[in-house]
This record gives C-alpha cells, sequence and structure tokens, in this order.
C-alpha cells in the first residue's frame, strides 16, 4: 500500500473532516467555507480540499478566484487566502483556463485528479483539513475516501435540508458512511427557515424537522439547524468573512455549534 | 498536468469504444415513437432540476391526449420517485421490455429508486456502471408512443451527461432546458453547463430561473433569499444570447407538494410560482412546436 508507508504531504496534518450530502444544493461548500472560518478564529490553521470536480464552488466563497497555482518540491502548494496564511486551498477552479469551461471528466480521470489533490499538494502543518465533496455516493466519493483513509480522517459532516426529497438522498450517503467505514459526526441541517426581515414571520420555506428525524433514524447526532440568512449567502458571493462581520445573524449559533462539536471530537494526537 | 477543460483525447477514445455505434442505433430505432426529447440540465445541484422536471411533466400531462414520459437519469440521488407520489413502485419486465411506473394513463415514469428495495439502499456505483443504467433506460424501456420524454439529470457535467448525450446522439434530442437560481454560485455553474452543451452540439431551449424572490406569507413584503449579486439569470442570458424562459418565485407551497408527491399546479394553481411555470411550459412547447422531428424519425400514425 502506497500510502500507509510515509504519510507524506498529510504529515502534519492533524485531523481531517469530510463535508457530505448526497444531495445537491444543500450548502456542503457553505457549510465546509464557515466550518474553516469558525476554526480559524478558534485560532487554528485550516486546509480545504475542494473535489467537486465539475462545481468547484469554494474559490470564489474565499475571494481567492482565479489564483495561480505553483509548485514546490513536495508538490502543489496550496492557495492561502489569507494574508496571515491561516486557511489556504486546493481546487481544481484553480487549475481552469477559463472559469466558464465545463470539467467534462468521466470517472477514471476524476478519481486520478482526488488522488493528486490529495497526495500530492504540499498542506504542510493543519489543525484541520476540511474535504468538501459534489452531491452523490459516486467516483468522487469512493476516490476520496479511498485515498484518505490511510490517515484515519476524523469523520464526516452529513448536510441535509429539511424536506423529504432532501432526506430521501442523505439517508443513501449515510449508508455509503457505513458501508466504507467513514465515522458520522453529525448530521447539519441548513436552510431551516426563514426569518421575514419585514415582519420577522419565520416561513419554513423547505419544509421542517427532516434534519433531526434523519440524525435520529441513523442514530447519529444532529449537530443544529441552520436558518437562511441572505447575509451569509452574500457574504459567500462576495467572499468575506461572515464569521467575523455576522456573529448577530440567526445562521451564528449553529454554525459555531458545528465548529465546536469539530473542536471538542477532535482528540489530541500523540506526538 | 495542463488546463483542465473540456473532453481530452483519452476522454474521446474511451467513450468510442464504449458507446457502440450499434447501441446508439438501437436507442434511436427504440426511440422513434417519442416526438419530443427535453433535458433538464444545471450543473449546480439543489436549484430545482427534478421539481422543474416533475411538474413539466404534470403540466404536459394535463392534456390527457397528451402521452408523457419522464426518465429519471440521477442514479446516485433519484429524486422523482418520491416527487411523483410513487415511491416503493416496482418496476416490470415484460417480452418488450421494462414497463414504466404509470401514474396516470398518459404519464410514465423510468428512475433507478424504482430499482431499490429500501430508502436507504445506496447506488454507490463508479461511471462506467452507471454508464450501463443509463442505457438501459434508453434503449430497454417501453415507453409506447410519446409526445414528450423528459430527462431528469444530476448536478453536473460528468459520466451521466456523457451517456445521456452520446447515447441520445443519434435520436434527435429537441434540446435542454438549464434550471439555475439567481446567485452567482449557481451561475458559475450553469456557464459550465452552457458551454458542455455547446461542446457536445445540444441546442438550449433556455434558462429557468427558480428560487427568484421570496413573498412572505404573512406581510406579503419580497425578499431576496439568494441575492442575484451579478445580475441573476437575467444578465447571464442576454451575456450568452440565450432565452430567460421564466422566473419562478420561492413558495413554500412547491417544497410541500414535491414532499407528499403532489402536484403543485393541482395544489396551488392560482400562485405566481404555479403561473410562472405554466407560462414557461408554454414556451417550451411551443419550442419544440417550431422545431418538429423530420418525418422519417417518425412512425407514420
Amino acid at each position: 500500500m502506497e500510502a500507509a508507508a510515509e504519510a507524506g504531504n498529510l504529515a502534519g496534518v492533524q485531523h481531517i473532516i469530510l463535508v457530505l450530502s448526497g444531495k445537491g444544493g444543500v450548502g456542503k461548500s457553505t457549510i465546509s467555507t464557515e466550518l474553516a472560518l469558525a476554526l480559524r478564529h478558534a485560532g487554528k490553521k485550516v486546509g480545504i480540499l475542494d473535489v467537486d470536480l465539475c462545481g468547484p464552488s469554494i474559490p470564489r466563497m474565499l475571494r481567492a478566484q482565479g489564483r495561480a497555482v505553483h509548485q514546490c518540491d513536495g508538490g502543489w502548494v496550496p492557495v492561502y487566502v489569507d494574508q496571515e496564511q491561516s486557511i489556504c486551498l486546493m481546487s481544481v477552479g484553480f487549475l481552469l483556463e477559463n472559469p466558464d469551461e465545463a470539467v467534462v471528466w468521466r470517472g477514471p480521470k476524476k478519481n486520478a485528479l482526488i488522488k493528486q489533490f490529495v497526495s500530492d499538494v504540499a498542506w504542510g502543518q493543519l489543525d484541520y483539513l476540511v474535504v468538501d465533496t459534489p452531491p452523490g455516493t459516486s467516483d468522487e466519493h469512493m476516490a476520496t475516501v479511498d485515498a484518505l483513509r490511510p490517515y484515519g480522517p476524523l469523520g464526516a459532516l452529513v448536510v441535509t435540508t429539511p424536506q423529504a426529497v432532501s432526506v430521501g438522498d442523505v439517508r443513501r450517503e449515510l449508508t455509503f458512511c457505513r458501508k466504507t467505514g467513514l465515522r458520522v459526526l453529525g448530521v447539519v441541517e441548513n436552510m431551516s427557515g426563514f426569518v421575514c426581515p419585514h415582519c420577522a414571520e419565520c416561513t419554513s420555506i423547505f419544509s421542517r424537522g427532516g434534519g433531526e428525524e434523519l440524525a435520529s433514524h441513523a442514530g447519529v447526532p444532529f449537530l443544529g439547524s441552520v436558518p437562511l440568512d441572505p447575509e451569509l449567502t452574500k457574504s459567500l458571493e462576495e467572499g468575506r468573512d461572515f464569521i467575523r462581520e455576522f456573529p448577530e445573524s440567526p445562521a451564528f449559533p449553529a454554525l459555531l455549534s458545528i465548529a465546536q462539536k469539530v473542536l471538542i471530537e477532535a482528540p489530541a494526537r500523540v506526538p | 498536468m495542463g488546463g483542465a477543460g473540456g473532453l481530452s483525447d483519452s476522454d474521446r477514445q474511451w467513450s468510442e469504444e464504449a458507446f457502440s455505434r450499434r447501441t446508439i442505433e438501437e436507442i434511436k430505432e427504440k426511440l422513434k415513437t417519442v416526438k419530443h426529447k427535453i433535458l433538464v440540465l444545471s450543473g449546480k445541484g439543489g436549484v430545482g432540476k427534478s421539481t422543474f422536471s416533475a411538474h413539466l411533466a404534470h403540466g404536459l400531462a394535463e392534456d390527457e391526449n397528451t402521452q408523457v414520459a419522464l426518465l429519471d437519469i440521477d442514479i446516485c440521488g433519484p429524486s422523482i420517485p418520491k416527487m411523483m407520489g410513487l415511491e416503493g413502485e416496482q418496476v416490470h419486465q415484460s417480452g418488450s421490455g421494462w414497463s414504466p411506473v404509470f401514474l396516470e394513463d398518459n404519464l410514465g415514469v423510468m428512475s433507478v429508486g424504482f430499482l431499490l428495495s429500501s430508502p436507504d439502499d445506496a447506488v454507490i456505483w463508479r461511471g462506467p456502471k452507471k454508464n450501463g443504467m443509463i442505457k438501459q433506460f434508453l434503449r430497454d424501456v417501453d415507453w409506447g408512443e410519446v409526445d414528450y420524454l423528459i430527462v431528469d439529470t444530476p448536478p453536473g457535467t460528468s459520466d451521466e451527461h456523457l451517456s445521456a448525450v452520446q447515447y441520445l446522439s443519434a435520436a434527435h434530442v429537441d434540446g435542454a432546458v438549464i434550471i439555475t437560481t439567481p446567485q452567482e454560485v449557481s451561475l458559475q455553474d450553469v456557464r459550465k453547463e452552457i458551454s458542455f452543451c455547446h461542446k457536445v452540439k445540444l441546442p438550449i431551449i433556455g434558462v429557468v430561473e427558480n428560487m427568484s424572490v421570496f413573498v412572505c406569507p404573512k406581510c406579503k413584503k419580497e425578499s431576496q433569499i439568494f441575492p442575484p449579486t451579478t445580475g441573476g439569470a437575467e444578465v447571464l442570458c442576454q451575456d450568452l444570447k440565450i432565452p430567460l424562459l421564466g422566473k419562478v418565485p420561492l413558495d413554500p407551497h412547491i417544497g410541500k407538494s414535491c414532499d407528499k408527491g403532489q402536484s403543485f399546479l393541482i395544489d396551488a394553481p392560482d400562485s405566481p410560482a404555479a403561473l410562472a411555470y405554466r407560462g414557461i411550459i408554454q414556451k417550451i412547447q411551443e419550442f419544440c412546436g417550431l422545431h418538429q422531428p423530420k418525418e422519417e424519425h417518425l412512425i407514420s400514425s
């Protein structure tokens, strides 16, 4: 087995967390980004690996789109999104000559790039590596879990929205986790409701209750409900630091609680 | 490695071996009884492709003289059975192939969801196996005489999309409807999807902007939950000279109807969202009417 013998580029990474769903558009990239920002605010060094090859959203969410990727002796240098170098990122988004160009690849080629992203990026010393995934239970997911298995990932955050149609797909993702031996840290319910800024009425736009029921059915922790907040959406569009700028937002407590769960779960590595 | 866009030589070679001319001709023959074929695409997940596909099917099938078929090729996340109220239904085989599950006499549905025995079953397949399933769905399902075949797809630009387009390459696809939401994180994926359509020479019927605006049920004031920071679908369509078929507001009734497996067009017929859907469906029918398939593709009735 290649990677078990020497940890190589992941030797300095303390904890690896995958963010999965099964369902598209529930907020995996949003949760990955906000988790990274929250962990940074807790003083941690974080890397984000974006293995969504068809729809790489993270560069824009951290205002890093168009940045170039450089090589070093150890492989590719991840892109640092801030001057303090507390968050770094690797995404196929950085490798596209034209951002509107589609990555139209079949499974085998996707698998090959994901293996490279795991083993050939010089991550350096990181407290956490957050791995954002595309929806589904296919090539990217299998390749990612296989490539990361020798490094003992901490586990997976599984994201859903409240309605049954999402929960239906996410149940399958939980089966995927079970079958591949990936521990589920917990379920996050996103887009949990919208508080009208004009009259404060809360509307369950995407139904209600699904996330908690799912967690209970699957016997995994429920980490919290993140309500819809246009400020959050706008922050991600503009690549701003929502955690720093909007602590009063209704979305803030749930996002913080997810980060705290991750911080508690991460056992100290034996030096 | 070099630039990451487009189809590589190895992809092309692999695809030529895997997609034999014979299979493509078989599918062309099988689908001769299907007048119009529409792909519903996005690029971005969670923008409402399946919701739209389901309601396009419902809307077209309201005319009992129109035969509608809905094919769900989202192998990992098959939402269509639930949205159509057909969860738990099974597919039957006969001498002439697989029978779709009929919601109405004039509305048949096929999805991998019907082949799974439990809602927890995960379809953990790599590309080649997914392609095989799509081939079977296109070649072995006995749709009968159909006016509209709607193909719902998963997000992305990968195996499922390439397979669908390549297997249908001899069978005349009317075009693709591309779904988006207003914010740039969706639009950036939609531009890639449009580029994919151009690459594989798939005509684009137009773009639908979902989740456009939210009207509070209590105070009736509007909010933009997914703000169009770069101009939304309107600006994208102007820039790329593609028709904007319509904008659908965020309406909690839509999600509720989908969860119950019902047609939102029947549950809330006078809502702005239902009216928007109907306008879009009409434009799609007009497009298909203008682009009739050549006579040799039709079996004379």
